[in-house]
């Protein structure tokens, strides 16, 4: 028997299958290799936290992080400590779309091995092309920067991408979130301009306006929920 | 014997006579996006050598029973399909690059290099002969992808793979990096200067 394939029901008996059999091998993929890329994103968010605060990850950053966050809690708007551990099982990026005040706030404790104690926050926000995001780790002080980290999923090449470099980033250490006494999250400014407040700023990435604006808006979003949480710091360590 | 003298014409002719870039000017979009660093250009370079040289192979198995009027969607459902594989198999098992990569790798179904040779090619060949005719053609344009990403982030950012090689004693003397080299437009002027070079040499692609 002679089969008519340009004939309606061979084409699409045809794209079925093809559509079936095509589906099966990805579906069949992804599952074999979730667990691989799960361990990959978790290790590779474990490492991005710890370079937050000038640390290298190493070859097993399980075992490292470990060693160096002695916590992981969540706090609330108001400041107080709503659960003790969990901070990595809360997703950022769906907590920025809530109100303020009904936000779950991750943060990670970490202990250097100089003994001083890090708060690293986590922020998530939006660049040009896609989503951003970065740790922030403060002092014990509650108000100094002591180091940040960046990404972004497909920011330009050479342009807004630069934020993910140290040099970008390592623009916000020694910066505080309370100038005058204030909170006020540190700004991203075209170098040669001034916040309107007293607002700390650091200098935005050339040719990545509209990424360093959403670093602008990220660290604002993210971090003034904290404001509570920083202050009770600053104040139980004067 | 005809045979072996076709199949090494046709892995060899697309790397100059008949590239797919700078003479079939195929595949533009990407050269614009993922040359301002070389080492993504590389892994683009062979992502798309394997995804070309696979989905050559099965649309050639399969060209005797495709149906002529939906085959440009059988042509894309097999590309895709490679497509995301390729890119999940980089997120369990070359992280860092995939990540380095992002969308670049999803924007490989995109490429006009992958339609025009299934349509021009696969459909009409044996298997070996497009396998051989997909890697040609993936090499080729990986080849002027790493020319062009050479020359962007040398004059672009002063650096190769991410090392510095214009000494600091340049930047002392005044040299700047030239930020216009990162922006996409370049590109497209560092790939009509390989045009104008490669036509120099070959007379006979000159137009009249």
């Amino acid at each position: 028997m002679k089969i008519n394939k340009q004939s309606n029901v061979y084409t699409i008996i045809y794209i079925v299958v093809l559509v079936v059999v095509v589906g099966c091998a990805l579906a069949v993929t992804s599952m074999s290799l979730r667990d691989r890329q799960q361990a990959n994103i978790k290790a590779d968010t474990m490492g991005q936290i710890l370079k937050s605060v000038h640390i290298t990850p190493e070859a097993d950053v399980a075992a490292q992080f470990g060693k160096l966050i002695v916590g992981q809690p969540l706090v609330s708007a108001s400041g107080e400590i709503v659960c003790p551990d969990g901070a990595s099982d809360v997703n950022v990026a769906m907590q920025i779309k809530k109100p303020a005040d009904e936000r779950q706030l991750p943060v990670y404790v970490c202990q250097l091995p100089d003994g001083s104690k890090k708060y690293i926050l986590p922020c998530y926000g939006s660049g040009l092309w896609g989503p951003i995001w970065g740790y922030v780790a403060f002092d014990a002080d509650g108000e100094t920067i002591y180091g940040a980290y960046f990404n972004h999923k497909g920011e330009t090449p050479g342009l807004g991408a630069e934020i993910e470099k140290p040099a970008f980033s390592s623009q916000f250490d020694g910066k505080t979130v309370f100038p005058e006494g204030r909170f006020l999250p540190v700004d991203v400014m075209k170098s040669g301009q001034k916040p309107l407040d007293e607002r700390q700023y650091v200098d935005a990435v050339s040719g990545g306006t509209i990424t360093s604006k959403g670093v602008a808006s990220m660290l604002d979003n993210c971090l003034s929920p904290y404001a509570a949480f920083l202050d009770n710091l600053r104040n139980t360590s004067k | 014997m005809a045979e072996k003298i076709k199949n090494s014409r046709v892995f060899l002719n697309p790397f100059s006579k008949d590239n797919p870039v700078i003479v079939q000017v195929l595949g533009i979009c990407s050269v614009l996006a993922v040359t301002a660093k070389l080492a993504p250009a590389m892994v683009m370079g062979i992502s798309v050598i394997a995804v070309l040289a696979f989905s050559n192979v099965i649309i050639s198995l399969l060209r005797n029973t495709i149906p002529t009027n939906i085959r440009i969607i059988v042509q894309l459902v097999v590309v895709a399909g490679l497509v995301v594989m390729v890119s999940q198999l980089l997120a369990a098992y070359a992280y860092e690059v995939s990540v380095q990569l992002s969308v670049f790798i999803g924007l490989i179904i995109t490429n006009c290099i992958l339609m025009g040779r299934l349509e021009a090619f696969a459909l009409g060949n044996k298997p070996w002969p497009s396998f051989l005719d997909g890697v040609g053609n993936g090499i080729g344009y990986a080849v002027i992808l790493v020319i062009v990403a050479f020359f962007r982030e040398l004059l672009g950012s002063g650096t190769l793979l991410g090392y510095q090689v214009v000494p600091d004693s340049f930047y002392e003397l005044g040299y700047v990096n030239n930020g216009l080299m990162i922006l996409p437009p370049m590109a497209l002027i560092v790939v009509a200067c390989i045009i104008w070079v490669h036509r120099s040499i070959n007379k006979d692609l000159q137009e009249q």
